[in-house]
């Protein structure tokens, strides 16, 4: 028996040369190729930044933390910065305990 | 033979090439031992002809304006052999007249030649040693000065810290290698108030220590007869500026607390600010007010704050806020104050610092000045309700199936959010998550015959949570602080966050292990809520 998870969903919409990936359901290990492919796809346009926005997600564990970590180190790689957007105020605590508040912009 | 001891003036900062005592040996019964004293001057020639000729010099042949080589003409010296050794001229053998009085052969010449090619390299090893042990024993003697200054600091510092109905304190010291002049205190009062001290002297070091020994107690003692943390420190200042050397002095940070009401008054000789947390977020503890020891006449702005239910105050020294990264950024106020927003016990706040500071600094740093961190908490009162419901613990068993540890958070959800505020149930759900996921997948290998047990136990003054699986055996792995840049650099696994959100997410985590079982056991006090 295995908990019913909330698929895991990527859209990607821009704010002028921004995208801004819309992210929907869990982040855990399930998401992995989703997010990937959301993340590539808004990366061949090369936008100046990339959002994450986080208004959709209502749980993300320490597996989904390392998926976030590896878009980030993507992201340094090709010195584009990344911004998140609506964290609650419990994953911003998260995202200030892990430092990734450190390497990326909370807004 | 003479060394020429200007290696050690190197090393012992004189700046005169000297002669030192001449010896033969083993020398024959009859030979004449002349002990020639001189001293030759960096800018004399003969140094210089000596370095470009390394041949044997007869003192009567060489025609040499030379202060040096008239001294050695009058000592009776005929023959001056230098000793070189890598290029570098480290001394000089000088012969006066044979015993027979005849003239020295060219057989002489080269076995005084040979002699010099052996006894060169002898005597810059003796030369070396010599520096080592001059070196080590002056590091003996830096060593000594640092053990003396710890050893004052240990031992004036609180071995206890002030037990309080309703208030948790606690006190941290780490002294850096050099030993700053951090010192804390605690004054307790006839009328059951508490005082607070936290206070940095300039310099580092025995002198330091001293001046903290002396500041100690001239606090003390301006304590005892006045009441106010103002009029202490103005007290404390007149008598300091007296007796203090000169371009020292010492910041300080004193409190007095009402453990009865809450109420705090303070005043502050040029500390660092301390911080307060509140459930509307961390403010500052300004009070006006010029270091110790600076000027005589100072007087000290005072204020006073009530510490509510659940409140904490931190007072620091800049060892924590100063500290470096690897690419010399600080670690600063701004990032102190974000860490104590999202921690609202104050009786784990320092191991969450600390954490929190290995992290930024990294794992090679070496810590560049003392850290004190001192934190008093109003602590919340408990209510009879959550002790009564004390009736043995509640329970569930988990298939280890990937995603069923949102079962588990949805079990903590249902069963403690009576006891925890919204925040905190949050953090315990998290941890309790991440701690099922350990056990469904590292210990029960994702077996759906294995089932996580849970248990929850409500006690005092907290909740417990214990997460059961079946890998029992060595211990699985520890706690460690994941390396985000390493991480951000590709350089390490991104995973790895696991275990570090559990400890980060509690206010305690311990890990029990048998032959047959693993159990992480989650602890949330119920003293320091934020709000009901």
């Amino acid at each position: 028996m295995a908990e019913k998870t909330a698929a895991f969903q990527a859209e990607t919409t821009w704010e002028g040369e921004t995208a801004v990936l819309n992210l929907h359901g869990e982040i855990n290990s399930q998401a992995d190729a989703a997010l990937d492919a959301a993340y590539s796809t808004a990366e061949q346009a090369n936008p100046p930044k990339i959002v994450l926005n986080f208004a959709g997600v209502d749980y993300i564990n320490s597996t989904g933390i390392a998926l976030i970590v590896g878009l980030l180190a993507r992201a340094r790689a090709a010195h584009r910065p990344i911004a998140a957007t609506g964290l609650s105020e419990h994953y911003r605590e998260i995202f200030t305990i892990t430092r990734l508040s450190d390497f990326m912009e909370i807004q | 033979m003479t060394t020429i001891r200007g290696f050690w003036h190197n090393f012992t900062g004189q700046k005169k090439v000297d002669v030192g005592e001449t010896a033969v040996s083993p020398p024959p019964p009859t030979t004449q031992i002349n002990n020639l004293d001189l001293d030759i001057s960096p800018h004399d020639p003969l140094l210089a002809y000596v370095q470009h000729n390394p041949g044997i010099i007869n003192v009567d042949q060489l025609k040499l304006d030379s202060p040096a080589l008239e001294t050695l003409r009058q000592a009776g010296i005929q023959l001056v052999v230098p000793l070189v050794s890598q290029g570098e001229l480290i001394g000089l053998i000088n012969l006066g007249s044979r015993l027979s009085e005849q003239d020295y052969s060219s057989d002489d010449y080269k076995l005084l030649a040979d002699l010099a090619t052996q006894a060169a390299p002898a005597l810059r090893v003796a030369q070396l040693v010599r520096q080592q042990e001059l070196e080590a024993a002056e590091r003996e003697r830096i060593e000594q000065e640092l053990k003396v200054a710890r050893l004052i600091q240990q031992t004036l510092l609180p071995q206890t810290v002030p037990t309080l109905a309703d208030w948790g304190v606690t006190a941290y010291y780490q002294p850096a290698r050099a030993v700053g002049g951090d010192f804390y205190d605690f004054i307790h009062f006839p009328d059951g108030k508490v005082g607070f001290i936290v206070a940095d002297v300039t310099d580092k070091g025995v002198p330091a220590a001293l001046v903290m020994a002396t500041t100690r107690t001239l606090l003390r003692a301006a304590a005892e007869r006045l009441e106010t943390p103002g009029a202490v420190l103005e007290r404390t200042n007149d008598v300091l500026v007296q007796e203090i050397p000169p371009k020292m002095f010492v910041t300080c940070f004193f409190a007095i607390l009402d453990p009865a009401n809450g109420r705090l008054r303070y005043a502050n000789a040029g500390h660092d600010v301390p911080y307060r947390y509140t459930n509307e977020g961390v403010v500052e503890l300004r009070a006006r007010g010029m270091p110790l020891g600076l000027m005589p006449g100072m007087d000290y702005e005072e204020k006073e704050t009530t510490l509510a239910p659940g409140e904490y105050v931190l007072l620091y020294s800049d060892g924590l806020v100063e500290a470096h990264n690897p690419e010399r950024e600080m670690f600063g106020f701004p990032r102190l104050q974000e860490l104590m927003a999202v921690h609202a016990n104050g009786d784990t706040l320092k191991d969450f610092l600390l954490g929190q500071l290995d992290t930024f600094t990294g794992p090679d740093w070496e810590q560049e000045d003392d850290v004190t961190l001192v934190t008093l908490q109003r602590k919340k009162p408990v209510s009879s309700k959550q002790v009564s419901e004390n009736n043995g613990p509640v329970k569930i068993e988990i298939p280890s199936a990937p995603g069923n540890e949102r079962l588990a958070m949805k079990w903590v959800g249902e069963n403690a959010a009576r006891f925890l505020d919204g925040k905190r149930l949050e953090r315990l759900k998290t941890a309790v998550a991440e701690a099922t996921m350990n056990a469904m997948e590292h210990g029960n290998k994702y077996d759906p015959d294995k089932p996580v047990r849970l248990q929850l136990f409500v006690e005092e003054t907290l909740v417990r949570i214990t997460i059961t699986d079946q890998g029992g055996g060595p211990v699985r792995q520890t706690a460690v602080t994941p390396n985000l840049e390493a991480k951000l650099a590709g350089e390490q696994s991104p995973r790895g966050w696991g275990l570090f959100l559990i400890q980060n997410m509690v206010d305690e985590m311990h890990i029990h292990q048998d032959a047959q079982h693993h159990t992480i056991e989650l602890v949330m006090s119920l003293t320091d809520q934020e709000g009901e």
